[in-house]
């Protein structure tokens, strides 16, 4: 082992860092968002509304990231009206690409997680709150979300980890991430234990950070549930 | 169907084959080393215990990437070296299904031992102390008391980690291995046509995990017969 290599190469495994920290957060951010009114859409009884969510979720929770990388990021070069269009600096972006399919992974993941704490709700609260006379937009501002959301923390943190740990195939559509660092690193001085070993350990600091992080948030919101 | 995928339908259908097959094996090698952490982490031996917390701990903290590049590449050059200084001139490759199906194994192992640990803990401990009182040794006691109600309690997330790992060994073509992602990867190439065999790989894994969840809600009610009331 020789771990001047890592440390001649730090700014690269920084930039693989930087890199990492921007399409995780911005993936997760954009996913929430997308899955709160999902998760709402897909616990409606009406099927218009609740099938076309459904087949979203089944299909993102179904098949590989990976494999919806690569479809958005190869397939989609395959129809001339993505590549003769706007659309095609959009979708030639390797960074934009992998933005896109981690969003709408986790937004399928977090659907999934959100739906499942809103059929946990007591029926009792929904019907306190008809009773009081709230519309339905009140009733998911005050009593749905508030309660269903932090219901929904610890399975959340999970579903954060898989991203990180997912977004290592960034590497794969050219995007220097950790991994791709790694790779970089491994290909030029043929030292595979010593690129390896430090891209696992930056990704477990990352994971300890996360797992600190929810820690915290549950015990600031969820406390009341600790005897 | 075939005019869509070009007369690559067989090959990927043969790449789904080989992701079934290492799946399988892969889980096999999971389940035994998952059983053996379980029963680390809940031994009176403190050595043992910290073993099986720190294998479950860091493992489930790394990438699957990471964690398949680290052992093949640097598995290659460890047995290398190793054979080298023990005076051999020759170069061994490693096998990517070994390496693959070793890498998602003990990824998933570490998955598995946290599935089967809550599993023996949702078993009464007063049935343990009958068993052991009624004279049965450790291994009578796994097969008759142990495993059928640690079935009940583990298959739920026993499944999930099922699909999990299912779709984890995409990764694998990375590694060389010729599996539906990796067919899917050549005939789109060769055929510039790529959209039309990612979707056909996309729907082969949703067929895999549509068939799981049906077997899994099979097995579940099996193993739930005579608690419906209660699980309910």
């Amino acid at each position: 082992m020789s771990f001047s290599i890592i440390l001649d190469n730090w700014k690269l495994y920084l930039e693989g860092v930087i890199l990492t920290l921007q399409l995780v957060p911005l993936s997760l951010l954009f996913g929430f968002t997308l899955a709160l009114p999902l998760s709402v859409l897909r616990v409606s009884k009406n099927k218009v509304l609740n099938l076309p969510v459904y087949w979203f979720t089944y299909f993102f929770r179904g098949t590989p990231l990976l494999v919806q990388m690569f479809l958005f990021y190869y397939g989609l070069s395959q129809f001339s009206f993505i590549r003769d269009t706007f659309l095609w600096g959009f979708f030639k972006d390797p960074y934009k690409v992998a933005l896109l399919s981690f969003s709408l992974n986790t937004a399928a993941y977090t659907t999934e997680i959100f739906r499942g704490a809103i059929e946990r709700l007591p029926i009792g609260q929904i019907e306190a709150a008809k009773a009081c006379g709230m519309s339905r937009w009140t009733m998911l501002k005050r009593i749905i979300f508030p309660i269903a959301l932090r219901n929904s923390i610890p399975a959340y943190g999970n579903e954060v980890i898989f991203m990180l740990h997912g977004s290592s195939i960034a590497g794969l559509i050219t995007l220097v991430d950790i991994t791709g660092a790694a790779r970089i690193v491994y290909a030029r001085y043929f030292a595979p234990a010593e690129a390896f070993i430090t891209a696992a350990i930056l990704y477990l600091i990352l994971t300890f950070t996360i797992v600190w992080l929810f820690r915290l948030l549950e015990k600031r919101f969820l406390s009341y549930l600790k005897i | 169907m075939f005019d869509f995928l070009y007369g690559y339908g067989p090959s990927l259908l043969e790449g789904g084959l080989l992701t079934i097959i290492l799946s399988i094996v892969s889980l096999f090698i999971a389940s035994v080393l998952g059983l053996i952490t379980a029963f680390m982490r809940l031994s009176k031996i403190r050595f043992l215990e910290i073993i099986g917390l720190v294998y479950t701990t860091v493992i489930r903290g790394i990438p699957e990437l990471v964690m398949m590049l680290l052992i093949f590449f640097g598995g290659q050059v460890l047995i290398n070296k190793t054979v080298q200084s023990l005076g051999f001139d020759v170069y061994i490759d490693i096998n990517p299904f070994l390496s693959g199906s070793m890498t998602i194994g003990l990824i998933f192992g570490a998955y598995m031992g946290e599935t089967f640990r809550g599993a023996y803990l949702a078993v009464p401990v007063g049935q343990i102390e009958a068993a052991r009182s009624c004279g049965m040794n450790n291994w009578k006691l796994f097969k008759r008391i142990l495993f059928p109600q640690m079935t009940r309690h583990a298959l739920p997330s026993f499944g999930n980690n099922w699909l999990v790992l299912v779709k984890s060994t995409a990764l694998v073509s990375v590694i060389g291995l010729e599996d539906v992602v990796r067919k899917a990867d050549l005939a789109g190439g060769s055929t510039h046509k790529p959209f039309n065999f990612w979707i056909a790989c996309a729907l082969i894994y949703l067929l895999i995990t549509s068939v799981s969840n049906r077997i899994q809600k099979a097995l579940e009610e099996r193993y739930n017969i005579g608690f419906q009331e209660s699980e309910a």
